[in-house]
């Protein structure tokens, strides 16, 4: 084994803290690079892709139309067991925060569900908030979904502030996503 | 990127599973360390499971301490095996805590129980860039170099695998035996792993696309990183240059480098702890005859590792 000598460490130390000093500095980044957010992708930190679907009365809701408020993008369908398990959380925190700025987006992926089924299911939890068709699928691509119920929390200048992939997602986890949302950009 | 796994009608979180694979590759390479070194593998198994089971339950405490009016609406919360519902520093905290606790307790020396538990760390590190390669998480900046890789609208440093490469380097060095002679000394395996992560996050960083910036771009990770590679360099210096502080007398660290002189010094330290001995050639006395069983069975666990024997 090598001696160890404490002059070499000290010059070997120093120099490594320098190099990375400058490191530091060289890789700042550029004041342009933090584009993040205004690229669309189905990622926190980037902005919410934008689509437009119609709802269980015909009205059309558009994402984009919804800046400002705080929005839980939902993907689900009737046959999935967790989807339906935290309908009633979903429905009980929509009712206490919808008058604050709070908006939730139930996308049915209805291109893999049956729409008599999902709007049977919604009237018996007597749930309040639009359900939106995805009838092709293309919003569900779009959002890059591999399963089911995934979550978009969306800040209100549109950005995904968290994707919650799974579920039931619990009360508790909804009210502090939502208290975070409403709170930002206040 | 494959952030969920479909095995019939379950969905599996591909993150997950890649985190839970290498705790259990990190805990059984840290076994091995263990066996080769002559420490208890109980006691180890204990240490990292207390550790778990404190950051588990303090991660969910801290969380609903921190967001008592939300759980107060809905207890039941309380209960939820959602992982959102985690404080991540007072899950570690709690963790740490309870570690210390138990080596306290256990009477484990704490820097040769960092380097055992060194190689888990190593493994870990592996396993959280690969996760994040499975769910996008950690994606590098955007760049037009040939293998860069698509990924949330645009070609970007393939930043995870980077990582990845990075972390079995380390990995690699720290737990090969032709390193065994500078890492054998108390603190040393693990200071050295902590000042190569850092180092490799000081470099690896400036490739990334989601930092976190502070003032004229500076990057935050990069800072930290900085940091914890000087109080490494630091405390490795004390190491190297006091490699007896744990009680180890230096002769014994120069005698030679082969499991009799891990094992002797392993004894050497735990009867000066428990016994109180009053002279260091008593304990090297009673380390002596253990040495040749502890050898043989250091080259049968060697066998079994294929990174010895690359």
């Amino acid at each position: 084994m090598n001696q160890f000598n404490p002059t070499r460490w000290k010059l070997f130390s120093i120099s490594i803290l320098l190099v990375g000093a400058l490191w530091i500095w060289a890789s700042a980044a550029a004041p342009d690079a933090v584009t993040a957010g205004q690229i669309p992708a189905p990622r926190k930190g980037f902005l919410a892709p934008d689509f437009a679907l119609t709802d269980q009365n015909g009205s059309e809701y558009r994402l984009s139309d919804l800046r400002g408020q705080a929005v839980l993008v939902n993907m689900w369908a009737s046959w999935c067991t967790p989807c339906r398990a935290e309908m009633p959380a979903m429905q009980t925190v929509y009712q206490e925060y919808h008058e604050r700025g709070f908006e939730i987006l139930a996308v049915n992926t209805t291109f893999q569900d049956d729409p008599n089924s999902a709007l049977s299911f919604a009237n018996e939890l007597g749930l309040t908030f639009p359900l939106l068709w995805d009838i092709d699928g293309s919003t569900s691509s779009l959002y890059q979904i591999r399963a089911m119920p995934t979550s978009f929390f969306v800040k209100r200048d549109g950005t995904i502030d968290e994707v919650v992939i799974g579920g039931p997602m619990a009360e508790a986890l909804l009210r502090v996503r939502i208290e975070r949302l409403l709170e930002d950009g206040r | 990127m494959l952030p969920v796994l479909n095995v019939g009608p379950l969905a599996l979180q591909t993150p997950g599973l890649i985190l839970l694979l290498g705790l259990w590759l990190g805990l059984t390479a840290a076994e091995k360390q263990a066996a080769r070194t002559g420490f208890d593998t109980n006691r180890l198994y204990n240490l990292v499971f207390a550790a778990l089971i404190a950051g588990v339950a303090g991660g969910r405490l801290f969380y609903a301490a921190r967001y008592s009016d939300a759980f107060i609406s809905s207890p039941g919360s309380l209960l939820s095996l959602n992982p959102g519902l985690f404080d991540a520093a007072g899950g570690l905290a709690a963790a740490v805590i309870a570690g210390l606790i138990y080596m306290n307790r256990a009477r484990l020396p704490g820097w040769r129980t960092l380097d055992v538990l060194t190689p888990l760390f190593a493994v870990l590190g592996i396993a959280i860039a690969l996760a994040n390669l499975a769910s996008g998480a950690g994606f590098g900046a955007p760049t037009n170099l040939p293998w860069a890789i698509e990924l949330w609208s645009a070609n970007r440093h393939p930043s995870q695998i980077y990582d990845a490469l990075a972390a079995l380097v380390i990995f690699i060095v720290i737990i090969h035996p032709r390193t065994a002679g500078w890492l054998q000394r108390p603190g040393v395996r693990f200071l050295s792993f902590a000042a190569l992560s850092a180092a490799a996050r000081l470099f690896l960083e400036a490739f990334r696309g989601d930092s976190v910036l502070v003032s004229n771009g500076i990057r935050s990770a990069q800072l930290a990183a900085w940091l914890v590679l000087a109080v490494a360099i630091w405390a490795l210096y004390r190491q190297m240059a006091e490699p007896a502080e744990e009680g180890a007398p230096s002769a014994m660290v120069k005698a030679g480098n082969d499991a009799a002189q891990e094992a002797a010094e392993e004894a050497v330290q735990e009867a000066a702890e428990e016994a109180a001995q009053d002279s260091v050639e008593e304990a090297l006395q009673e380390a002596a005859p253990a040495a040749p069983e502890t050898s043989d069975s250091r080259l049968e666990e060697g066998d079994t590792i294929p990174v010895d024997d690359g």
